[in-house]
């Protein structure tokens, strides 16, 4: 885990790195977007590009596996464009010097082949891809989704089961549970043990990082963590059907304190999740709000898991 | 006593689909009241649609390719629309039943029926001219492999008209695709639609292979091939080697929906992650079948348009080669999101970035054939940069994907889909304008219009990247695939823009109808009588143009790799007048094709709408057929010899025989 460790203080490096120069930017666009109309769509555009890639997604990770992953992200494509940029730029040179007007350039009409060449055309993506391939090998097994967090917290459990078109959240310690939100301490690990009811689905929050599939009939499992408090939006990002767009939700990383205490608000709510209720909750629904329940009397994520409550659907008849 | 179908079928309700059903309809019949009137169905029964020259089969693919990319862009700029429309609270105008619809015909169309007719078209046409041969190995089967396809176009189009295309996504994974999930036809089309165009290719695979393994010219070894043969060989071998997996996977979800057999259901021991891993070992290679013959087309270019012989040849093959083998090796990094472990995720990453390597080798092989030569920046050399440049961002965030952890944030997201738009149109897309570009006057005889090849080239180098260059932007945004509306406003202006990028391509599309409708306005001024407008290095630039159903009159004798460039160069008069020629024997047009296609199509419509009488006349039909053929002796026809002279001295007017200025400036350069 070392490794990692090194690679998040590198991401938050970068992050407060980033901040002086995206302001100033910004200015400079603000000010450029008073004075002519043409530039203020392009900066509105461009604004939103940058907002895009700082304030929102897989760019702004809240979580130290996202971060871990954003470094990723970043090493890779930089290694990579050493190698793709004088390659774009080279093929524009050689196609605009050799140009067949270009007297000065000099025809070589049958050379083919230069070994040593050869040798350095080979050799630089194999470079390129050992360095890369050394990466995807390190990463994937410090960022396998089922392998536990580094944290002296124990690990909040959350089981996880994807509904035609909600997710529900329940929470087999406490007892309680969700649909469409979630609720978890910030700064503490959680592990996710996923599953679904009928289609697949994914499991995506792009601020906290991975996502993973959840299947009928099969268990996956997924640790993050949010490091800071607010609300981080969650979608299905595998198509599952016609209410498949409605599958978002938001999970809301509370600080401790405030962790405690909605369970406990939670603790007292009436609403039950029994055979009865769960029946109703797999039957496909569109857009459907948000829903807390205060006791989980007997779980269903195992029967779910274990493919004895698969639900079956038409869109015909339901909807 | 008709199944499941019923007037309820068709969808007078939908606006749209009607609207699109009329114009289809007018076009259809003003067609067929032109050639009517004209009086063309003779020759057009005689010349092309039971035509077995693989010259006017490859044309017919073309054709079909260009007809469906119309088809699969309409999907593709009403998608972009929606998308534009529908954030925060809008619904957009398409209602998600159609919107789904939408991009699983999208996806389907341009992989199936765009892409796969446009390849093997151009496989189809300039293989056998550069083996130097005569025809493909099995002439028959190379038509009954074109009906099929166009079979499979009819199925997916009558979808739109009939009932209701799947629902699914373009590759249809279980269990959603099963009867419980997608009770209606929609899936059905899909299948048979793609089971029947899948056994075209998969025929076709094995045609174009035997062709190159077996049918050369003389003294044309291995290491002599054009590297598009070389390309031509690995993507058949691959489409022999997958297309069974295809077939096979749909037959199994075939037998789930049809027979209640459980391969992929939830229940009753069935799992729908075997449907997955198997689609993606046909799915991977899939996508080299595709751009290999792009990476072939763009060698041929590169090297005829620099006056050069492609850099490192040797390297090339061995990297084709590479990419065929290891492109078995690396499905699962299409589901790595599935949970299978790091060491088989980090096994599937390192051996996809692996396939970057000979890649990259391509790549440079490329840019070094450039180096040193004399370049006319005609339109094939337009697409061919455009390619190189474009492409290399594609592999980029391709490479970027194969690390499992990167994929763990990407997959399935806009970012995803701007990649793989990345490689398809930057490589596959830019790979046939290229070979059309290229290979037109070698098929017709004139060359196309160049000013507007350039504006269609513009069309589509800037649309694609206002296109996709902001989905990449999205993808990092949390922005997933196949969204029919989403909550975050923040994501709509880059959706717009992607909105103003199709509409780009939208008119380059336009303009290559335009292109093709003012060179044949145009051709007298364009043609060519050389045969070898371009001062090309292949074989299929040594006959007339367009060349007779022979192809060759003698088949030429090579002595090594860009054969027809050495004959020039050493001043070989490539169709010497002989005193006499012999007889020739070609294969007798039949049309098995397209009455097998016509018995194939009932086939499919009866099962997708379980008719079964009507399946039962498909199948015994398409089984006389095939049997009333098989039982034929009288194969081939004789074309006189007295014939085959008038021919030769017809286009007795020699390219070398009076050196072109271009051609005595290369002789000199050669020298010096």
């Amino acid at each position: 885990m070392a490794a990692t460790e090194k690679l998040r203080a590198a991401a938050h490096a970068a992050m407060t790195f980033q901040r002086p120069v995206r302001t100033a930017v910004g200015h400079w666009l603000a000010d450029r977007a008073s004075q002519y109309p043409a530039t203020r769509i392009g900066s509105i555009l461009l604004g939103c590009m940058m907002l895009a890639s700082c304030h929102e997604g897989v760019l702004d990770p809240h979580g130290p596996v996202g971060q871990v992953e954003r470094v990723i992200l970043y090493d890779a494509t930089t290694i990579m464009l050493a190698v793709v940029i004088p390659v774009i730029l080279l093929t524009l040179a050689f196609a605009w010097w050799f140009r067949s007007g270009n007297r000065r350039a000099t025809y070589r009409p049958d050379w083919e082949y230069s070994g040593r060449i050869e040798l350095i055309i080979w050799a630089i993506p194999a470079l390129v891809i050992l360095f890369l391939g050394g990466i995807a090998w390190i990463s994937s097994h410090d960022l396998d989704p089922p392998k536990p967090l580094e944290s002296a917290k124990t690990p909040l459990e959350v089981e996880v089961v994807s509904l035609d078109w909600r997710w529900l959240f329940i929470y087999p310690r406490e007892r309680i549970a969700t649909v469409n939100y979630l609720v978890v301490p910030a700064g503490t690990p959680v592990h996710f043990r996923l599953t679904s009811t009928s289609v697949m689905n994914s499991f995506f929050i792009p601020q906290l990082g991975s996502q993973i599939y959840t299947m009928p009939g099969m268990t996956t499992q997924l640790n993050l963590q949010a490091d800071t408090p607010g609300a981080y939006p969650g979608l299905s990002a595998q198509f599952s059907g016609p209410g498949f767009a409605d599958m978002q939700f938001t999970l809301r990383a509370e600080s401790g304190d405030n962790f405690t205490n909605w369970v406990a608000q939670v603790h007292e709510r009436s609403a039950v999740l029994d055979e009865a209720t769960f029946t109703q909750l797999i039957r496909p629904t569109r857009g459907a709000s948000e829903l807390t329940f205060g006791s989980v009397p007997d779980d269903p994520f195992d029967m779910v898991a274990h493919g004895h409550l698969a639900t079956l659907w038409s869109p015909k008849e339901a909807l | 006593m008709l199944g499941r179908l019923s007037w309820s079928a068709i969808p007078f309700d939908q606006p749209i689909i009607m609207g699109t059903c009329a114009v289809v309809g007018l076009v259809l019949l003003a067609i067929f009241i032109l050639v009517t009137l004209k009086g063309w169905w003779p020759y057009l029964w005689r010349e092309w649609i039971t035509s077995v020259d693989h010259k006017h089969i490859g044309v017919m693919y073309m054709i079909l390719g260009l007809v469906m990319l119309v088809r699969g862009f309409s999907d593709a700029i009403m998608m972009r629309t929606q998308q534009a429309l529908a954030a925060g609270h809008a619904a957009g105008y398409l209602p998600p039943e159609h919107f789904d619809q939408i991009f699983s015909a999208h996806g389907t169309i341009m992989i199936f029926f765009v892409a796969m007719p446009f390849v093997i078209g151009l496989m189809n046409f300039a293989l056998p001219l550069q083996l130097g041969v005569r025809d493909v190995a099995f002439p028959r089967l190379n038509s009954v492999s074109l009906w099929l396809t166009a079979a499979g176009v009819l199925l997916v189009n009558l979808s739109l008209f009939v009932g209701e295309f799947a629902r699914t996504g373009w590759l249809a994974y279980p269990p959603l695709s099963e009867l419980a999930y997608s009770p209606g036809v929609g899936v059905d089309y899909y299948l048979w639609s793609l089971q029947l165009s899948g056994l075209g290719t998969l025929l076709s695979g094995i045609n174009l292979t035997t062709t190159i393994l077996k049918l050369r010219a003389p003294g044309m070894g291995y290491k002599r091939m054009p590297v598009f043969c070389w390309t031509a060989l690995a993507s058949n071998l691959l489409i022999v080697a997958a297309f069974p997996v295809l077939t096979a996977t749909f037959a199994m979800l075939l037998l789930d929906r049809y027979c209640g057999f459980h391969f992929f259901t939830n229940d009753l021991g069935g799992n729908p992650m075997m449907y997955v891993n198997l689609i993606w070992i046909w799915g991977h290679p899939e996508v080299y079948i595709l751009i290999l013959p792009a990476f072939g087309v763009f060698s041929e270019v590169v090297a005829t348009f620099s006056g050069k012989p492609l850099f490192g040849y040797r390297s090339m093959v061995l990297a084709t080669m590479a990419i065929c083998v290891l492109s078995f090796f690396v499905w699962l990094h299409h589901f790595f999101t599935m949970g299978a472990g790091a060491d088989i995720n980090a096994f599937f990453g390192i051996a996809t970035m692996i396939i970057a390597v000979p890649t990259g080798v391509k790549v440079f092989n490329w840019l070094f054939t450039l180096y040193g030569g004399r370049v006319q920046f005609t339109v094939p050399i337009y697409w061919t940069l455009g390619f190189i440049v474009t492409f290399v961002i594609g592999g980029m965030t391709g490479v970027l994907m194969a690390i499992p952890p990167a994929d763990f944030v990407l997959h399935n997201s806009l970012f995803l889909i701007a990649h793989f738009h990345n490689v398809a149109i930057g490589g596959v897309v830019f790979g046939v304008m290229a070979g059309m570009n290229y290979w037109f006057p070698k098929a017709f005889g004139f060359k196309l219009n160049e000013r507007l090849g350039k504006a269609v080239f513009w069309c589509w180098f800037i649309g694609f990247y206002l296109a996709f260059m902001p989905l990449y932007a999205l993808g990092l945004m949390g922005a997933t695939r196949r969204m029919q509306h989403y909550p975050n406003t923040h994501w709509q202006p880059l959706m717009l823009v992607a909105l103003a990028g199709a509409v780009l391509i939208l008119f380059g599309i336009a303009l290559t109808v335009v292109q093709i409708a003012v060179s044949i306005r145009q051709r007298q001024a364009n043609r060519d009588r050389t045969g070898d407008p371009w001062n090309a290095r292949t074989l299929e630039w040594s006959i007339p143009s367009p060349p007779p159903a022979w192809n060759f009159t003698r088949l030429p004798n090579v002595e090594r790799t860009d054969a027809y460039w050495h004959m020039k160069e050493e001043g070989v008069s490539r169709r010497e007048l002989a005193g006499s020629f012999p007889d020739l024997h070609i294969p007798r047009n039949t049309p098995v094709g397209v009455f097998l296609a016509f018995f194939a199509v009932i086939l499919g419509f009866a099962l997708i709408w379980r008719i079964d009488w009507l399946a039962a006349i498909g199948l015994v039909g398409a089984v006389a057929v095939a049997l009333w053929e098989s039982w034929k002796t009288d194969l081939e026809v004789r074309v006189p010899s007295q014939e085959v002279a008038a021919f030769e001295r017809a286009h007795a007017p020699l390219v070398h025989d009076v050196p072109s200025v271009e051609l005595e400036t290369v002789v000199s350069g050669a020298g010096s």
